[in-house]
């Protein structure tokens, strides 16, 4: 009850004064009540009277010490505890830590009568969070009360417990709230779905196997049950669309009766029939019918209802208008849906009411990408909200106008918003906003000027704040031109020369514009031949000398003297930099300029150490570093310690705490660029690239290394793999520029400048203005300017590569260190087996098979696995069937075949014409899956089986040709999925298919992200007499990954003390397997575990997850229990696989 | 989703706060000063959404007092606008007939 009071103060202390008196009736028999209330009353009411932050500190701190005398005291009752949680709620929410209370609170909660327990419950959720230790002690109190036969007991567990428990306590009472979901009061039912919800949030794969549950909830009588399972709902269908289709029926029918007004009134909020509950559900309907026509077509009556219904004018039918236009323009478009939304978000756009123009910006933002015409339906409205005195308005305009950006229209853009970007000053944004500028910049930039220009305003206005990206990306962009070296030279000349006249200025620039700077004029400026090198580096050496510029910053400087000096003669301003800093303070600057100096003696060597203009060329890195080899040898002979790989020494580290520090120094010394240099500050045991370049201070010279190793990988092996992502890529780009022509506007816009100008003249001035200003943003919207659009792109995307270098660059970086490291050493292999082939080229068939399968082989034998071959081997093929496509079809074959040789194998699979697949013989002998179809169409049918290698999981992909032709360039594609990787190029090309014959191809397969299922989706076309799409998916499971793992007892217990990811459960064991080896024997068939022994009632197992991450499980059973307890290295391994075993528990 | 829930006067005092993401106690304190600030430099014919870092504000205000809901992007605005008015009919309703326990608390649970 002082609950509600605390509140009443708390919430209306206007109300404060003639609610009090009724505080003590409320309290009837209790005269502590009446005056603790009246204390917290004070306390609130001496706060409120404070007039200086000093003092009202000086008054909370003393409250907080006669609080804590009097709840450490023993002879507080709980009703006076409670009082006393009430104020440190107070003081808390004042900002003062009451850390001493916490314990209280818990113990309230466990005592307590009812309504001392609410408080005790609720101090406990605003006290604590997810990972705080005092928590787990409240989990006996939870289960106690869960069983409690007292309704309002269990709720407030249930409330507790939805909002907030510790993750690794889940399974202690999780059987008791499913327990609840069968209950009879539907507010428990309710809670109890709510506590489900919170467990999904913080642990999906301990409540996987209640998912029917859910179903049952969906269906529950009451509405507020079925909502409550709308939030687990919508987050189950944000992670995975595809396995919830068939409940879109069951949403439509809800929001049917919802909209319809079937709920009972008391949902109804200003006669709007529970307007959260609609929402909630049009954005699972969004989600469900993303880019699924079918789903699409179930919703689209709901929609147009739900439309229809919302016509009252209120703010929350706004709020469910503006949801069924986002669902609208996100589920498979409708037209007549499509024009009424439309109306819809002109309606927002146009009012008056500021917060329905703001929802219409948003909306409209959100639609644009769909349909760029809206954009030229409002753009007077958007001009005027450009200048809206809110800068809120604004902002979100140039939200807007950020997404309708072209090559055209760029140069308009970017200039309103660095206006904005000016006059804002909050950090967040212009964070936001200068990056969107850059991109924008990079993309679109029309000329080289305006680029550089641009580009200086960010980084002088964004000053340190921007993101590190911004200038990587732009250095990059300088160093690695475009495909026109004449342009590239022109774009450096001209950012040369603005520096320079930016530096003549000597105005304050932020450190990394500086470092910028710095950088370009070590690079380029010999470029600029009218310029002396000696004023440069007379300009430089006075930056140098700046107190406002950071040691980071001076390293940069540093590095360009450097350069520019090699190309110099000699030079006095080098001579006096040098004497001024050999004596530095600074130890860093110092030895930079040893290095200068030493360099400077021998200028051979330095030209030779820094050549012009080679920032992006490739260096040949022996990552293997044999040339220490002798070394090595040599250090061991004399009795050093072998090397021991990091992983292996950090556990040695943690077994002893104070071992040696083998890091090296921190601060490092001048950036270089030869291989030398780099490979010579690794340390000779080969410390992984990533961890030597980075430690350091962000120097050019590391940085060149960093990014050119990428490139150097991306140069062997990105190419294919990346190739069809960047058509994907254009498609879409060009997609709604298709779409906008068909649409409905187009007339109206049909000759923008003509119409224009027409109107023009009857208009005042500052309205001219503005519609140009609109001619300028629109243009290249319309359905005229479509097609030279489209072209304009194209050219952009090549002419600014930087993009596509972006994702190559990730895609070599999301290889691992190890196959990184074996690519490299593929380097000299891979580059002579395309001239083998070229050599060979013109000659019989059967010669070519030999060398490729010859150089397979010696792939083989130089390395013993199969990844990187097999991916090399592909990409060798791609590029003998470019040039020899006669011939192809065979090679595809043997391709294929490859993996391992066996040319007797293959000319059987190439004679074998029935349709119905089957394996391989070499792979019929592995243990594989059953064959299984997964898709159909008229000409093609697609199966697939799973190989269960030793060492990898092995997807093969039939294709069989039903039709009587054959079939050319069939292309089989992978999506990018979530959990999963597929090793070498996500795609493949069967260059011919013969007629009624099968064909297949084998792609190896890793688990990414754990998941416990996860599916690979794709998709196939090919050109028979039109293009066809056809597309697939694969459902994989963790099981699918799992080996058994071998290794002794002795091994076991060493790995289990060492892992520290644990997580226990109780399984039932079903009568058929009630000895625990019955037990055991299922899990080591059904999941591929190792049984490493069984002792009495306990046993171990152990498996990996492929490539190597172990998974060790101790079993006990007691009483018809299987007492669980997995430990692995891995924090979501133990979830997964515990999901699966209560799986395979309950199956048998 | 929804990050906080704030009631806070003219004057900067917190009356009622609900962090539903865990932040730090000196944090908080920080946090509110900053959103109260935001809120009370913006005038009547302003609209009541604003864009605070990674988050948005929503707010409302009822006499001297504010209310401030800070949601993330997902969060449909004007949903979170009506709800704070919905918030604060069941107040008004709950202060009158006190017979009705829990419904402020459940209420704003109800739709997270």
């Amino acid at each position: 009850m002082s609950d509600v009071v605390e509140r009443t103060l708390s919430a209306l202390p206007g109300l404060l004064g003639q609610h009090e008196p009724g505080g003590g009736p409320g309290g009837a028999g209790g005269p502590g009540r009446a005056s603790a209330t009246s204390r917290l009353g004070s306390l609130i009411r001496s706060v409120t009277a404070l007039t200086s932050k000093h003092e009202e500190e000086k008054l909370i701190q003393q409250e907080l010490t006669s609080l804590k005398a009097t709840v450490s005291a023993p002879n507080t009752t709980l009703r006076l505890m409670k009082e006393c949680m009430v104020r440190f709620i107070y003081c808390e929410m004042l900002g003062y830590e009451s850390s001493f209370g916490y314990i209280h609170a818990i113990k309230l909660a466990q005592q307590g009568n009812l309504l001392e327990k609410r408080v005790g419950y609720l101090a406990v959720s605003l006290f604590l969070h997810e990972s705080h230790e005092l928590l787990l002690l409240l989990v006996n109190t939870v289960v106690k009360d869960l069983q409690s036969t007292n309704l309002v007991e269990v709720c407030m567990a249930l409330t507790v417990v939805s909002q907030i428990f510790p993750r690794e306590m889940i399974p202690a009472v999780l059987p008791l709230i499913e327990d609840k979901l069968q209950h009879s009061k539907e507010i428990i039912r309710r809670k109890a779905v709510q506590a489900l919800y919170k467990f999904y949030l913080i642990a999906p794969n301990q409540v996987q196997h209640i998912h029917d549950k859910f179903r049952k909830a969906l269906c529950d009588r009451d509405p507020g049950v079925m909502a409550a399972s709308l939030h687990i709902y919508l987050q189950m269908i944000k992670e995975d669309s595809s396995g919830y289709k068939d409940l879109t029926e069951s949403f439509v029918t809800i929001l049917k009766q919802v909209v319809g007004g079937k709920l009972p009134i008391d949902f109804n909020y200003h006669s709007v029939p529970a307007p959260w509950l609609q929402i909630q559900l049009l954005r699972i309907l969004g989600l469900l019918g993303k880019d699924d026509p079918r789903t699409s077509e179930l919703m689209y009556d709901v929609l147009d209802e739900s439309l229809r219904r919302a016509d009252i004018n209120h703010n929350i039918t706004y709020a469910i208008l503006f949801e069924c236009v986002q669902t609208i323009y996100t589920i498979h478009p409708k037209s007549e849906l499509l024009e009424k939304a439309a109306k819809c978000i002109g309606k927002f756009v146009l009012s008056p009411k500021i917060n329905l123009k703001y929802l219409g910006l948003k909306a409209l933002t959100y639609v644009i990408q769909q349909d760029p015409n809206l954009a030229l339906q409002h753009q007077m409205t958007i001009i005027e909200c450009l200048d809206h005195p809110d800068s809120i308005i604004k902002r979100e305009t140039l939200e807007l106008l950020y997404r309708i950006t072209n090559g055209q229209n760029v140069i308009v853009i970017v200039q309103k918003m660095l206006g904005y970007l000016k006059e804002s000053k909050e950090e967040y944004a212009i964070i936001n906003l200068v990056g969107k500028i850059a991109e924008l910049a990079e993309k679109y930039a029309p000329d080289n000027e305006w680029f550089i220009q641009t580009m200086n305003a960010v980084f002088s206005v964004g000053g340190d704040v921007v993101h590190p990206e911004i200038p990587n990306n732009f250095l990059r962009l300088l160093a690695e031109g475009f495909d026109d070296g004449k342009e590239d030279n022109q774009l450096r000349m001209y950012a040369v020369r603005s520096y320079l006249a930016l530096l003549e200025e000597g105005a304050l620039y932020p450190q990394k514009f500086l470092q910028v700077m710095s950088w370009v004029l070590g690079e380029y400026s010999s470029l600029v031949t009218d310029v002396d090198p000696e004023v440069i580096l007379k300009k430089l050496h006075s930056l140098l000398k700046k107190t406002f510029v950071t040691s980071e910053t001076k390293a940069w400087i540093m590095a360009a003297v450097t350069k520019i000096a090699s190309r110099t003669s000699c030079s006095k301003t080098v001579d006096k930099l040098l004497q001024e800093f050999s004596n530095s303070l600074d130890t860093c600057m110092r030895q930079h300029a040893f290095e200068l100096k030493h360099l400077c003696e021998d200028k051979a060597l330095m030209k030779n150490l820094l050549p012009f203009d080679a920032s992006c060329n490739d260096m040949v890195v022996d990552a293997s570093l044999s040339f220490l080899d002798g070394f090595v040898a040599e250090g061991l002979g004399r009795g050093a310690a072998p090397y021991k790989p990091h992983h292996q020494r950090q556990e040695e580290k943690l077994s002893q705490e104070k071992a040696l520090n083998f890091e090296p120094y921190g601060l490092s010394f001048a950036s270089s660029m030869s291989a030398s240099g780099v490979t010579g500050r690794q340390s000779p045991t080969g410390l992984s690239f990533g961890s030597d370049t980075s430690g350091n201070s962000a120097e050019t010279g590391h940085k060149e290394t960093n990014s050119l190793k990428l490139e150097g990988v991306r140069k062997l092996w990105g190419k294919e793999g990346y190739l069809p992502k960047k058509e994907n890529k254009v498609g879409k780009e060009n997609e709604p520029q298709t779409v906008s022509c068909g649409s409905l506007l187009a007339g109206q816009v049909g000759d923008p400048p003509t119409l224009w100008s027409d109107q023009a003249a009857s208009l005042p001035e500052e309205d001219k203005e503005k519609q140009q200003l609109a001619s300028t943003l629109f243009v290249g919207l319309g359905s005229n300017a479509g097609v030279s659009l489209m072209g304009k792109m194209d050219t952009t995307t090549q002419k600014f590569k930087r993009k596509s270098k972006l994702n190559e660059a990730q895609n070599s970086e999301d290889v691992s260190d190890f196959q990184n490291s074996a690519a490299l050493d593929f380097g000299p292999l891979l580059d002579t087996v395309p001239v083998n082939v070229e050599d060979y080229e013109g000659n019989i068939h059967t010669r070519l098979r030999e060398a490729s399968l010859c150089s397979s082989g010696i792939v083989e034998d130089n390395l013993g696995f199969e990844t990187p071959q097999s991916l090399k081997t592909s990409g060798l093929d791609d590029r003998l069937s470019d040039s020899r496509p006669s011939q192809s079809s065979l090679f595809a074959d043997s391709n294929i075949e490859i993996f391992q040789p066996s040319p007797s194998a293959q000319c059987e699979s190439a004679s074998k014409t029935q349709l119905v697949p089957s394996l391989p013989d070499e792979l019929e002998e592995l243990t594989h899956s059953e064959v299984v179809e997964l898709c159909q169409s008229d000409a093609l049918a697609l199966y697939s089986c799973k190989v269960w290698t030793d060492d990898s999981l092995l997807l093969t992909v039939f294709l069989s040709n039903k039709t009587t032709s054959a079939l050319s360039a069939v292309n089989l594609v992978f999506e990018e999925a979530e959990h999963f990787q597929i090793l070498e190029s996500p795609t493949y090309q069967f260059p011919v298919i013969e007629a009624q014959s099968v064909e297949h191809c084998q792609k190896c397969v890793c688990m990414d992200k754990i998941c416990t299922q996860g599916v690979l989706s794709g998709f196939i076309n090919y050109q028979s007499e039109m293009e066809t799409h056809l597309e697939f998916s694969i459902t994989l499971s963790l099981v699918d990954f799992i080996r058994p793992m071998e290794m002794t007892t002795e091994d076991f217990g060493k790995l289990w003390l060492s892992l520290s990811n644990d997580v226990k459960q109780n399984v039932k064991m079903s009568s058929s397997q009630d000895s625990l080896s019955a037990a055991l024997n299922t899990l080591q068939q059904k999941l591929k575990l190792h049984i490493v022994d069984i002792i009495g009632n306990e046993g171990i197992l152990a498996c990996q997850l492929l490539p190597s991450v172990p998974c060790l499980l101790h079993c006990r059973t007691h009483s018809g229990m299987l007492a669980l307890w997995f430990r692995s290295p891995c924090a979501a391994l133990p979830d997964g696989l515990l999901y699966q075993c209560q799986k395979v528990m309950e199956e048998s | 989703m929804i990050k906080f829930f704030l009631m806070v006067n003219k004057q900067g005092q917190t009356r009622l706060s609900r962090y539903y993401e865990h932040v730090e106690i000196n944090k908080r304190t920080v946090l509110e000063a900053e959103v109260i600030k935001n809120c009370l430099s913006r005038s009547k014919d302003q609209c009541s959404f604003i864009e605070y870092k990674d988050f948005k504000l929503v707010y409302r205000q009822y006499a001297a007092l504010f209310i401030v809901v800070g949601i993330n992007e997902t969060e449909n605005e004007m949903a979170v606008y009506e709800l704070i008015h919905n918030f604060v009919e069941v107040l008004d309703k709950y202060f009158s007939r006190v017979s009705e326990l829990d419904v402020s608390f459940s209420v704003s649970e109800m739709h997270l």
